[in-house]
């Protein structure tokens, strides 16, 4: 079976500092990966790399057999199918929250606000945001504003989610809410990449657990193999200090 | 050392201010009587020695003028009209034009990198060009050419001339007001597949016009005062007005009128934008 994404030797630099130093990664459909690892070894920017907000320098990402990462290719429909919910919500301050998960699928796909009326109400009715769908960002939680971000990318049908960090900013008895709606993704067969420091999360839910170090997997298999038994003396120095 | 030992334990806060309110209140009290004495004292120094310039009873005579001021306030008035209007057709004249050369100067596409020269250099000339010389070379200039009626008016080669350096201003406003949206923001709508255009015109462009409104009221305030200067190339608009009624009553009343009409507008109009500018400020932090 071919993975749904799959990348292979991909490299990011900023300047002279080399983010990503050649990931080899696979996702299977449906399946959830977990990227962990301490701030700044690279999950960040290898998820903005898989839906191509930035340009790999080097190596191939494969979406369903298909090389997205050859330079000069349109990056906008390979956006639509890749949708990723940022640690800072990145709401548009200026519209609802419908408005907000209007916007793409109205301006992308040209569909009228009242043909989307129905789907929309169902996914926020989905996530219990059903009252919320007028209020503008500044109005709701860290908590509510999350799981808009997620109505907001599910709303454009993608076939993978992508999530860097999407409970780092919120306070501690709000993670939980966002976590139910991933977990509820997860059941719905999405297939789905975490950047996450919520190990108790990833131990639970992950299909596979990738520990990165200095811009390359270090190690990675089954949560029980990683957290239980890691190999890599620094994933153990991890796992020590954050479990 | 010190006699903290005799001293009782504080007693415990019933409702009464606390000491630190007291005390902040008398800070307070003490301020507001210094600033009221030294207020006083200046504007008293002002009405007791100015009189005693030797100068002072002719130009008492000359701009203070009671019989003058009430004889030819109406006619300013109703001269100012004409400020208004044109302010009122050039103004979102203005707008318009500025938002297009900030567009311009923002496009990354090289096939508009002509449009990109063509805003940098726009907005180069005009904010480097003193008003009135571009209002005397279009305004003077243009109706040269010989074009018939009603294309050699003044009030269009001088609304022309404010638009032309106005606009630039305006678009530099705009402009920064782009660069001071969160790239995040950007990277949100790239996310969800949206174009360059639809990401400017619906997530970037509405967040970016709604945090340079108050600087731009300041630039409106700015182009009413201007609008006198299209009385250089002919409008008799409230600046020429009172220059007529400064010549038919020999006295300088009238240009003092036309001082007090626009600040009767500019004054409320700054104190509007300086609120609104702190409230975003307030917002922001």
């Amino acid at each position: 079976m071919t993975a749904k994404l799959s990348l292979r030797g991909v490299c990011k630099r900023f300047g002279d500092h080399e983010v990503c130093k050649g990931i080899d990664l696979d996702v299977a459909e449906g399946e959830m990966v977990c990227l962990i690892g301490a701030s700044g070894s690279g999950k960040s920017t290898l998820l903005r790399c898989m839906n191509l907000l930035e340009p790999v320098d080097d190596g191939t990402i494969w979406l369903d057999g298909i090389d997205i990462s050859e330079p000069g290719l349109d990056p906008q429909p390979v956006r639509q199918q890749i949708g990723i919910v940022f640690q800072s919500y990145n709401l548009f301050p200026h519209m609802t929250a419908v408005e907000n998960v209007m916007l793409a699928p109205r301006r992308v796909h040209g569909l009228s606000r009242a043909n989307l009326r129905p789907q929309v109400t169902q996914l926020f009715a989905r996530f219990g945001l059903e009252d919320r769908m007028q209020h503008y960002p500044d109005q709701l939680s860290g908590g509510q504003q999350q799981r808009v971000a997620i109505i907001r990318a599910l709303a454009m049908q993608p076939q993978i989610m992508l999530f860097d960090e999407i409970t780092s900013a919120l306070d501690p008895e709000l993670v939980g809410e966002v976590l139910d709606v991933l977990r509820d993704l997860h059941q719905q067969g999405m297939t789905m990449v975490l950047a996450t420091h919520e190990m108790g999360f990833a131990r639970e839910l992950a299909d596979k657990v990738c520990f990165l170090d200095a811009g390359r997997i270090l190690e990675q298999g089954t949560p029980d193999q990683l957290f239980s038994q890691p190999r890599e003396p620094r994933t153990k120095v991890f796992l020590s200090r954050v479990l | 050392m010190n006699d903290t030992s005799l001293q009782s334990p504080p007693e415990p806060q019933g409702s009464g201010p606390t000491r630190r309110e007291l005390y902040e209140a008398g800070v307070r009290r003490r301020s507001n009587r210094i600033a009221l004495i030294s207020t006083v004292s200046v504007v008293l120094a002002l009405i007791v020695l100015v009189p005693l310039a030797p100068g002072w009873e002719a130009v008492q005579r000359a701009f203070f003028n009671g019989r003058v001021f009430t004889a030819t306030f109406t006619g300013l008035l109703e001269a100012f009209v004409l400020n208004v209007m044109i302010f009122a057709w050039s103004a979102p004249l203005i707008a318009v034009t500025g938002l297009m050369i900030a567009l311009c100067r923002d496009t990354r596409a090289p096939a508009l990198f002509p449009l990109r020269l063509f805003g940098i250099a726009y907005t180069d000339i005009f904010r480097g060009l003193p008003v009135v010389l571009v209002i005397y070379i279009i305004g003077f200039g243009v109706p040269g050419l010989g074009l018939p009626r009603p294309w050699n008016s003044p009030y269009i080669w001088g609304t022309v001339a404010l638009v032309l350096v106005y606009s630039a201003y305006v678009a530099e406003v705009i402009r920064s007001g782009i660069d001071s949206i969160h790239q995040s923001q950007r990277s949100a709508a790239a996310s969800l597949g949206l174009s360059a255009q639809d990401t400017m015109r619906f997530v970037v462009l509405p967040q970016a016009i709604r945090n340079v409104v108050p600087a731009n009221m300041n630039l409106f305030i700015a182009l009413q005062k201007d609008v006198a200067l299209l009385s250089f190339i002919g409008p008799v608009e409230v600046f020429r007005q009172a220059g007529v009624y400064k010549s038919l009553y020999a006295n300088f009343t009238p240009y003092v009128g036309a001082a007090l009409i626009f600040l009767a507008l500019t004054i409320p109009a700054t104190r509007y934008a300086d609120y609104l500018m702190n409230k975003q400020n307030r917002a922001r932090t």
